[in-house]
């Protein structure tokens, strides 16, 4: 299926590329530096390119492209979606996929391209797998290896290749045992110029963090499991207690995992934690900007890390604000003025409010800018979802069990 | 520290030679062409560091795309190298270059073949790998001999590399095809799910057409669906999509098709067809029960992580599904466009597809379609595409609405889409389209040039369907003529008072001489419109306009363009035929010609007949077909014959047969009586397989355990050891045999079998290590059937198991061949479990339960015991979601419940394993069996010999153990076996206590067993000694006193009976 993969950094150079079938020139990226040029940011770029032989199907993530070649019928998303594994198992080695890492660790990368690979279908995915078959370099593993002459490279299958489980490494051992779980919402909305909620939805996701010894089989249960009705789950989830008991039951994957993704959708009532008043306007050369922002059905609990952003027209020269908390600054080139609001104290709204200058000769730009707000609040999951209990099954001990829930901004604009 | 203990180590790597500590600072960039011989004295040189740190090098080179071809013969000498590292390298460099230097890449031939018989079933699987990578076409043969080989290997994981190797042969030698529908076809039937999904690959690679070889594999596809790594999913559904599409007949064919929140439907490409049935009758459309479990065996992959994996489900419903339920991968889809970009990118793709069809299903999800300022340009316009598709006259006003935001939006691009937008739903929603037009015409006075241009182009195709009404538009819109400068514009602009020149007489001729004034600095369609316009406005207005149109034409005639002179030259002749020519017959209908009505355009969705191709493929993507896509073929009128999926469990069997029957060619007489005893215990396994396949993936416990035993095993490296071994292991085997033969009639199936091999041996035993290698073989693959794979699990589990430890570790039961004599597969005879009553029907209303052990291993944990309840319903009624409630549990009681049971039909009996840790003590577990209404308080009883499990240990530790556990633990008397009884005895013992027995020297006094607690794990040991007449004696020891004294007394009853 995957014939080629080609990667290229923003500077268009290919730095590295890998063959599993006959060798296919370089000059074939020719085509996807053509797209390259034609789009307008390097977002813009089609995921899948036609050539006269080959297709190109491209991902592009952390300023690098990885461009593979296909020669036949194959479902693009299943190109795409390996492509990006390919990219989080690199993150998951290396902690970054960046050009640097990349060259640094050449070797590494080959040799799980070789292996997550065979004839351009998947071979080996899971990560717990692969950091069986090739170590993951650290630098007492480097030194221990120079010393005794042992290799990254295992030289017997990963136990969990053969199992029902090869999401899991066997002989697991930690002296304390532990299983956290994140439950992190994020709100997506679009507010329109009145107010009103145009859209809003929540994205959630159970991150875990799980180390345990042995095999233990966990049972994640909800007081409201009914709101997760649009859920997508980690393989190890045994998706039949799911539809009859409305439990997680699993054996985790060792060490850090998403568990489950969920999604309350439009239909369902999503209270947006906060407010944004806004009034933008410009006449003649000048313009008003003014922006104040506050907190609702929070539960008493305070926004942290609030922060609101707005790329302005390009008529736009300079701005001149005055916050009554946090500070702005204003990038001149992108156009893009962010106000750090920081942790909202109770009592007055924030406010920022001041002058924009635009461009002499020109007419008044029409459109206005979008606001985009970031913000986080600990300790609260905005759908309402709480855990009920974790239970162990299969293994002796007690683990020290954590639940922690976060409330984000995601996608949340506010037009004005 | 971790910084000392670098510095202090690259120090001395340094001074040694240029080999640094940090394997990639070696540098992969800065390698020069002198360094060639550099690395080729590295090759050459004895020590495995400097040839890692060659190979790395020289991979370096490779992964930058340099050419390293000419160090092949050194490299090619390395592949023997004994680092595993180095190896794994060198096989990525001939993995590269193989092909360029065919000669040269022979010499490594004979190391791979020696590789694919390792026992190590990594370096197997990696050998057969590279043999099958290096495309050498001369290796043809040898490629399919290790091919044919690695199908019937024992490790699931070297026949899925086989099955990887299928396609790579194949784009060789394309003539090999016949022979690899064969391995293709056996390999079908492996149920591994670590092999079928990359057997279906091969498959879909290969031999697409060849519907008949997934018949019988067919219920079993989509039963391990759910369990199959998520790649292989794909495959699967994409192959079963079209599977389906040829031998099911289509849901929706009797549908009615008038369906309100469907008008687009008459597009839909089977409603010819449908209309057609209906005439002559409504029959019922009954779905075929595969395809339905089909359907329903998909469903839970839309939970997937995998976008893939839910896009395939998608199209598998989009193509397969009854109308009514496709809209339930709606949901599924919406979700995706959070995902990243690419993705989101082709799901839009899909969805607007599907939105075109069946807009019904995703018009509730309308708002996930908005568009953020972060979208990028491709995206938004496809968003724009899927709401355009979702209009209808109920929710035009929103999105409506919500594209005047997008009009505004700084994105050229994208505001051009939006107003294009907003013309489609125009023509599409009548109701509208005056406001749409009303919105179109204020954005004219927009300052943006484009805004405004692509805003006439779109207004110009409005208002061709309703002229008449909008004079005062199109009197605006001759009025902007003077200001946009925009080709496309400007030549609609044009065109439009040509045509509609009645409705503004007074304007036309002075647009005309207005545009004449600029002919020259015009683009070439904006001439051609005005030299269209010249010639329409004379036809209708000859007086006013005569002279101008002359001058435009005149204008025309000199033109650069060819076109503009061709054009010129047929409008003169046309119009102003000059009298010589005579040609008056055309100028007749000149008007006709130049004024026919021309009918509105159609604003059609680019998507429209994207849907040919397949959902979710590449060709659908590109709107084009790719290579290799294969169309999806219709559904048949007529259903094939649906019987050819039916598989009988035997014929299952007998494809092990041919599997196992090809691995013991060496003994071919023997197979049948050989096979026939393992049917049973097949079926048993078939059982056991199913409950761990419903249950998930339970059974990792045995898995891991046995591959450590595995990797032990294996560190017995070099044939000599091995030989030694394995003779060692037959010597046992034939011990064993004999106590068996001699102490018991009892005829177990897995003794037979070792009688077999160790008979064979006898036969053999001048011949060396190959054919005893082939001996221990053979029972790695019995016991690899047993451990991987797995049945559906529609098939019940059989009523006749035995224990044995048929899910037990393959690999374990491996190494105890290896040290022990017997292990515990081998040891157990048949065994029957009796059936206790769970509830009585009289008292269950109909519903009637039974418990017994199956002594099969639990699947939930190892300390569980399998408890299989057996419900019937003896009622009349269905009987609703029978699962287990309130558990009234003693301490430390652990329950896992079983599986839920949707519906019990009447007379219809099912069974259930659950797993129960009892803690080795005899109290009953309490708890409800409820069923929809109803709940009935039950209690299950344990004897107490079924809290212990078979333990396989050799006569020296039994008696270690024997010493051990005396006095309290020691349960000892003299009593009278009778003679009939003297020959059963692990019979009857066995009936008793589950435990296996001890092979012995002294086999005809002594018979002893062994087994341990399933929760403690404590000791129990079982001794009888045959004597005279009342001289037999009975020992029972155990670590635990209760369970020794209770197992004791029962013995002795049943002994002396």
């Amino acid at each position: 299926m995957i014939h080629s993969l080609f990667m290229i950094n923003t500077h268009h150079d290919i730095f590295m590329e890998k063959h599993w079938k006959t060798a296919v020139k370089r000059s074939i990226c020719d085509y996807f530096f053509t797209a390259l040029e034609k789009a307008s940011s390097p977002e813009d770029i089609p995921p899948v390119i036609t050539t006269p032989h080959h297709y190109l199907i491209t991902v592009y993530r952390d300023r690098l492209y990885f461009v593979s070649v296909i020669a036949k019928e194959v479902q693009p998303l299943f190109v795409i979606e390996f492509l990006h594994r390919i990219m989080d198992t690199f993150v998951e080695y290396f902690s970054e996929c960046t050009e640097r890492v990349i060259k640094e660790n050449y070797v590494v990368v080959y040799e799980l391209l070789e292996e997550m690979l065979d004839n351009g279908f998947p071979l080996a995915t899971e990560s717990n797998v692969l950091k069986e078959l090739i170590k993951p370099p650290n630098i007492l593993r480097t030194v221990v290896n120079s010393v005794t002459g042992q290799s990254n490279v295992a030289d017997h299958l990963p136990t969990g290749q053969l199992s029902n489980v090869p999401w899991r490494r066997t002989g697991v051992k930690y002296a304390s045992n532990e299983a956290y779980f994140d439950i992190t919402e994020e709100v997506d909305a679009i507010i329109d110029r009145s107010g009103s909620t145009v859209f809003a939805e929540i994205h959630g996701s159970i991150d875990a963090c799980v180390k345990l010894t042995g095999m233990p089989d966990l049972t994640l249960s909800f007081v409201n499991p009914r709101m997760l009705d649009d859920v997508s789950f980690h393989p190890c989830i045994r998706f039949k207690r799911w539809e009859a008991e409305k439990v997680l039951s699993f054996v985790p994957p060792d060490g850090n995992f998403t568990l489950c993704s969920y999604h309350i959708g439009s239909q369902g009532m999503v209270s947006i934690p906060i407010y944004v008043k806004h009034n933008v306007h410009y006449a003649g050369t000048g313009g008003k900007f003014e922006v104040s922002v506050g907190s609702r059905h929070t539960m008493g609990k305070i926004i942290e890390d609030l922060k609101i952003s707005a790329i302005m027209p390009k008529q736009v020269t300079n701005v001149n604000l005055m916050p009554t908390q946090g500070e702005y600054s204003y990038n001149p080139v992108e156009k893009e003025v962010v106000w750090d609001v920081g942790k909202m104290a109770p009592g007055k709204p924030p406010s920022i409010k001041g002058v924009l200058s635009l461009q002499a000769g020109v007419p008044a730009p029409e459109e206005k800018p979008t606001l985009t707000v970031h913000f986080r609040i600990q300790q609260l999951a905005i759908s309402g979802l709480r855990v009920n209990r974790l239970d162990m099954y299969s293994e002796k001990y007690k683990p020290f069990k954590g639940v922690k829930y976060i409330t984000k901004a995601g996608k949340f604009q506010v037009r004005t | 520290f971790f910084v000392k203990m670098s510095y202090n180590n690259q120090s001395p790597g340094g001074a040694g030679d240029e080999r640094s500590a940090d394997p990639s600072s070696g540098g992969l960039f800065n390698v020069n062409y002198k360094k060639y011989d550099d690395l080729k004295n590295m090759l050459d040189q004895n020590k495995d560091f400097l040839k890692l740190e060659a190979m790395k090098r020289i991979i370096g080179m490779i992964a930058k795309g340099k050419n390293a071809s000419s160090l092949f013969p050194a490299v090619v000498k390395n592949v023997a190298c004994k680092n595993i590292e180095v190896k794994k390298l060198v096989y990525v460099y001939l993995e590269r270059y193989a092909e360029e230097q065919q000669d040269l890449a022979l010499l490594s031939i004979s190391t791979f073949q020696r590789g694919l018989k390792e026992q190590n079933q990594l370096i197997r699987a990696s050998a057969l790998r590279v043999l099958s990578s290096i495309r050498v076409p001369i290796i043809v043969p040898i490629m399919m001999l290790a091919i044919k080989d690695g199908m019937t290997d024992m490790s699931p994981f070297v026949r899925k590399t086989a099955a990887h190797a299928i396609p790579k042969l194949y784009s060789l030698d394309p003539d090999q095809k016949e022979n690899l529908i064969e391995i293709i076809d056996k390999l079908l039937s492996d149920r591994t799910t670590l092999v079928a999904g990359s057997v279906v690959m091969a498959y879909q690679a290969v031999c697409p057409e060849r519907v008949d070889l997934v018949h019988r594999h067919f219920r079993k596809l989509c039963n391990l669906l759910v369990d199959v790594d998520e790649w292989g999913q794909i495959a699967i559904l994409s192959m079963l999509t079209r599977y389906a599409r040829t031998q099911f007949t289509d849901p929706n064919q009797y549908d009615t098709g008038v369906d309100e929140e469907q008008p687009f439907y008459e597009e839909e490409e089977d409603s010819d067809e449908s209309e057609d049935e209906k005439k002559e009758k409504k029959p019922v459309y009954i779905m075929d029960p595969d395809h339905r479990l089909l359907l329903k065996s998909s469903k839970p992959l839309l939970q997937s992580r995998n976008s893939a994996v839910v896009m395939a489900v998608a199209q598998l419903y989009y193509h397969l599904a009854p109308r009514q339920e496709v809209s339930t991968v709606a949901k599924a889809l919406v979700r995706l466009l959070r995902s990243r970009r690419e993705v989101q990118a082709v799901v839009l793709q899909n969805i607007a597809s599907m939105t075109l069809m069946r807009r019904g299903i995703f018009e509730s999800f309308l708002k996930s379609f908005y568009v953020r300022s972060t979208d990028p340009t491709h995206i938004r316009v496809l968003k724009l595409e899927v709401l355009t598709n979702l209009a209808t006259e109920s929710n035009i006003s929103v999105i409506l609405r919500e594209f005047q935001t997008y009009v505004r939006s700084s994105d050229k691009q994208f505001v051009a889409h939006a107003i294009q937008a907003i013309a489609r739903c125009a023509t599409n929603i009548t109701e509208v389209t005056d406001t749409c037009l009303a919105g179109l015409v204020s954005l004219l006075s927009n300052r943006d040039e484009a805004v405004v241009a692509e805003s006439v182009v779109v207004i110009k195709k409005l208002l061709q369907m309703n002229p008449s009404q909008h004079c005062d538009i199109i009197k605006h819109m001759a009025r902007l003529l003077d200001n946009i400068q925009v080709p496309m514009a400007r030549a609609s602009i044009l065109w439009l008072i040509g045509e509609y020149s009645e409705f503004v007489p007074k304007i036309a001729p002075d647009v005309l001489r207005k545009a004449v004034k600029h002919f020259p600095s015009q683009q070439d369609i904006v001439k051609l419109q005005i030299i269209n316009l010249a010639a329409k406005l004379f036809i209708t207005n000859q007086k006013q306009t005569k002279l101008l149109a002359q001058y435009a034409l005149q204008l025309g005639k000199y033109d650069q363009s060819y076109d503009i002179r061709d054009r010129c030259r047929f409008i003169r002749h046309l119009i102003m035929p000059s009298s010589d020519m005579g040609g008056g017959q055309i100028h007749k209908h000149a008007k006709k010609i130049l004024l026919a009505p021309k009918p509105a355009p159609v604003l059609e969705s680019p998507f429209k007949g994207r849907d040919a191709y397949q959902l979710g493929s590449l060709s659908h993507t590109i709107n084009a077909e790719a290579n290799g896509y294969q169309k999806l073929p219709d559904f048949p009128q007529v259903q094939p014959d649906p019987s050819v999926r039916t598989v009988e469990i035997m014929e299952v069997v007998s494809d092990n047969k041919r599997r196992g029957g090809k691995t013991t060619r060496s003994k071919p007489m023997k197979k049948k009586s050989f096979y026939s005893d393992e049917d049973s215990s097949e079926s048993e396994e078939e059982g056991s397989g199913s409950s761990s396949s419903s249950s998930g993936t339970e059974d990792s416990d045995s898995d891991s355990e046995s591959s450590i035993s595995e990797s032990s095993s294996q560190e017995t490296e070099g044939p000599d050891p091995r030989v030694s071994d394995s003779d060692k292991v037959n010597r046992k085997k034939k011990s064993t045999t004999t106590v068996m033969k001699k102490a018991s009639d009892s005829g177990s199936d897995a003794t037979s079998d070792d009688s077999d091999s160790s008979s064979s041996d006898e036969e053999s035993s001048s011949e060396d290590e190959k054919p005893q290698r082939k001996q221990t073989k053979k029972k790695d693959i019995i016991n690899l059937l047993d451990l991987d794979d797995f049945s559906p699990p529609t098939v019940s589990p059989s009523k006749t198991p035995s224990n044995g430890g048929l899910l037990a570790p393959m690999l374990a039961s491996d190494l105890q061949g290896l040290s022990l004599g017997g292990n515990v597969s081998e040891m157990s005879g048949t065994f029957n479990g009796k059936s206790y009553e769970l509830l009585h029907r009289v008292t269950g209303g109909g519903m009637a339960a039974k418990y017994r052990y199956p002594r099969t291993p639990c699947v939930y944990s190892d300390k569980m015991i399998s408890v299989e309840v057996e419900i019937t319903n003896t009622g009349d009624k269905p009987i609703n979601n029978i699962h287990m409630g309130d558990k009234k549990l003693q301490a430390g009681l652990k329950v896992h419940d079983f599986d839920v049971i949707d519906v019990l039909e009447p007379g219809a009996t099912t069974t259930s394993t659950m797993g129960v840790d009892f803690c080795d003590t005899t109290q009953p577990l309490v708890f409800d069996l409820c069923t929809e209404n109803r709940k009935f308080n039950v209690n299950v009883k344990i004897p107490v010999g079924e809290l212990v499990k078979p333990a396989a240990m050799p006569q020296t530790e039994f008696m270690k153990h024997h010493g051990l556990l005396t006095g309290m633990n020691e349960n000892k008397c003299k009593l009278n076996i009778p003679e009939s009884n003297q020959p059963m005895i692990s019979k009857k013992v066995q009936e008793v206590v589950n435990v296996c027995l001890v092979p012995s020297t002294q086999n005809n006094v002594y018979s002893r067993f062994a087994g341990r607690t399933a929760h403690g794990g404590s000791i129990l040991l079982v001794s009888v000694e045959l004597g005279e007449q009342n001289d037999s004696k009975l020992c029972v020891n155990c670590e635990k006193m209760v369970i020794g004294s209770m197992v004791f007394k029962q013995l002795k009853e049943i002994l002396s009976k």
